[in-house]
């Protein structure tokens, strides 16, 4: 099969999804009204409730939702060949994720653009909203080992981006200091940034850093699990303008730019997949395909996280109510097209069968390090780019995204531990906050393995617990749509099918943990087991209050209290 | 008329530019601000909260620069009504 008769097929199914079926969805179950005044005209406040350009506020909505996790995903999921992975993005986009970040946005703008944990509470009850923070405690805690381990494997398999990586954060650093010090022209800096970033590529490319086998006793992966924790907890810690701040812009743009390249690349090289379509011989110690692959791509097909950014600031920020058809769905569209690179990357950048095979030789084995490999290929036939440094600038792209989020993951957790510990009583700093969240994320990190790999095996749990958060927004505009006497089979069936799996996939890791004898992630399985039926519990408590209720008009909505802003 | 219009849509892209650079961060910064805001009350109300200010005699004239948020202050605070006797706003 050519990578790029499959690329067109799926960029056709995805965009068919948004002009035919998002339509369907914003005129026949959300029922946007171009007239329906938003939060963002309503509650404007300069600060989060701004209307904004619908494009420029999709740049945001796809940035913030885009990251590492839809290149990891599907570059590991491709180990049951490249269909199951192709089907599950197209199909989970067109009709799961899309609808979902839709549901999501439309959810919270009828509701004066409140969070899904506000939500939670007034249309599940009260202990709606401490499962929201149950879940979110638990799926921030694994992102953050998850993608310390990610960006290790990396450093460690290509050793030309060590440089570009750590470089990444001076350059940040500096377009912080010249917007804010210097006041200069933002257009000007973006390009000088973006130029010193590939500069640094080029040098790391030259000078590739290798670490000796033992560290201060650590091996290299683990000595940049380590190193990357202690910078997350520095740069957390940091004000957001000096470095989080110009590092989320910069890599907005790589996002733009690494998307360009990588399908130039296919476009131009259209090399040939040499994986088979469904493999049939995969490697010993692989789950079953089923429920697995449904919570290996969470991010691509249908994320929980979306939720929270649709409903967290671009809700707020939506000029008109039809905007949201473009921001939300449009947005996963363009996740499922980040998903569905990775997954051309991982599978066409090979020779043959059996280079292909060597490398996904074992389950959570291939993934991202794949996906920079195979995508260096494609990117060298295609545009010319000699090999080493497209890996280089692919390998740099993906630990960029996956650092950022760790950066922020890390700084939501302390805000997290902080409200937790206001529950009990104690005030906890800053300081002690960060130290918190960096022993637990650490303790994750080595604690299932004690190279600092059990970040892979953590995923499909990442994955699980993210589609639970998914579940549990569904269950929230299924709810709603039922108060309203809307057409709700859209969203239940998408809902049930997410929950099964989602619970089913649990179930089956138990079995693999305990015969591995991991207890740590054991435990975690449980604890996300637990929060998964009660989930379930809720939403049909929830589902069957709201069908027999009171019929819920427009005019109901205009009477919901104002957001609490009070949330970070 | 290509010529006209090139600098519009040059300054438009700026804009978004500046919209994208800005907006994720704004509520942080807003903040940050009334953080700042709210020690810099502190201080100036700090004798009448009962704590030694030796700069009183200035930090007088400062009363009326912050006395507009002194409502949004005391109820961000937890307390209901006006924790000081010279000063009611509600």
């Amino acid at each position: 099969m050519n990578s790029l008769v499959l690329a067109v097929i799926g960029i056709a199914m995805v965009l068919t999804g948004y002009a035919l079926y998002s339509k369907h969805l914003a005129t026949r179950v959300y029922k946007l009204s171009p007239t329906a005044p938003t939060p963002a005209h309503e509650m404007a406040d300069g600060v989060d409730y701004v209307p904004t350009n619908k494009y420029v506020l999709w740049g945001h909505h796809f940035t913030s939702v885009a990251g590492a996790a839809p290149i990891v995903g599907p570059a590991i999921a491709v180990i049951w060949g490249w269909l199951p992975a192709f089907l599950w993005v197209t199909i989970g986009t067109v009709f799961f994720a899309g609808m979902h970040d839709l549901g999501a946005l439309w959810a919270s703008v009828r509701n004066r653009g409140q969070s899904i944990g506000t939500l939670s509470g007034r249309y599940i009850g009260a202990r709606g909203r401490n499962l929201f923070l149950v879940v979110v405690f638990l799926l921030l805690l694994m992102v953050n080992a998850a993608f310390a381990v990610v960006i290790s494997g990396l450093l460690v398999s290509t050793p030309t981006s060590v440089i570009p990586v750590w470089g990444a954060i001076v350059v940040a650093l500096l377009v912080g200091q010249a917007i804010y010090r210097g006041r200069l022209n933002l257009p000007a800096v973006s390009v000088i940034g973006v130029l010193a970033l590939y500069g640094l590529i080029l040098v790391g490319d030259r000078v590739p850093v290798v670490l000796p086998d033992s560290v201060l006793g650590l091996s290299p992966a683990a000595f940049w699990v380590l190193v990357l924790f202690l910078y997350a907890g520095v740069a957390s810690l940091l004000p957001v303008w000096m470095l989080l701040q110009p590092r989320d812009y910069i890599n907005g743009l790589q996002l733009f730019i690494g998307l360009g390249i990588l399908y130039a690349a296919v476009a131009i090289a259209s090399p040939s997949i040499v994986a088979p379509a469904v493999n049939t011989a995969v490697p010993e110690g692989t789950p079953s395909i089923v429920p697995l692959l449904f919570v290996t791509i969470a991010c691509g097909a249908i994320s929980g996280f979306h939720g929270m950014v649709s409903s967290g600031t671009s809700s707020k920020q939506l000029d008109r109510e039809t905007d949201a058809r473009f921001v939300g769905y449009f947005g996963a569209v363009g996740e499922g097209m980040l998903a569905l690179g990775a997954i051309i990357a991982a599978t066409a950048g090979y020779r043959t069968l059996a280079d292909w095979e060597a490398v996904y030789s074992a389950f959570g084995q291939g993934g991202v390090a794949a996906f920079v490999e195979g995508g260096s290929t494609i990117v060298n036939t295609g545009l010319g780019i000699p090999p080493s440094l497209s890996a280089t600038i692919l390998a740099t792209m993906a630990v960029l995204f996956a650092a950022t989020t760790m950066d922020t993951g890390v700084r939501l957790q302390r805000f997290v531990v902080q409200e937790v510990a206001d529950l009990v009583g104690r005030r906890v700093g800053k300081g002690v906050a960060t130290l918190v969240v960096l022993v637990v994320g650490m303790g994750l990190a080595f604690g299932a393995g004690a190279d600092g790999s059990g970040g892979m095996l953590i995923w499909p749990l990442f994955g699980t617990t993210n589609q639970l958060l998914a579940g549990l927004t569904l269950s929230i505009v299924a709810v709603i749509l039922m108060r309203k006497r809307r057409p709700v089979l859209p969203v239940l069936v998408p809902l049930v099918f997410v929950l099964v799996m989602s619970v089913f996939a649990a179930v089956v890791q138990v079995g693999t943990f305990y015969s591995t004898g991991n207890w740590l992630l054991l435990g975690l399985d449980l604890v996300i087991i637990v929060a998964a039926l009660w989930v379930v519990v809720e939403a049909g408590v929830a589902m069957s209050r709201a069908r027999t209720g009171p019929v819920e008009t427009d005019e109901d909505d205009r009477r919901v209290p104002a957001a609490d802003t009070t949330e970070r | 008329m290509t010529v006209g219009r090139a600098p519009g849509r040059l300054r438009a892209v700026a804009a978004g530019l500046r919209e994208f650079y800005v907006a994720p961060y704004r509520r942080t910064f807003a903040r940050a601000r009334r953080d700042e805001d709210d020690l810099f009350m502190v201080v100036v109300l700090a004798d009448a909260l009962g704590v030694p200010n030796p700069v009183a005699a200035h930090t007088l004239e400062l009363l009326p620069a912050v006395y507009d948020r002194f409502h949004d202050w005391h109820r961000r605070m937890g307390m209901e009504r006006s924790p000081l006797d010279s000063m009611s706003c509600c």
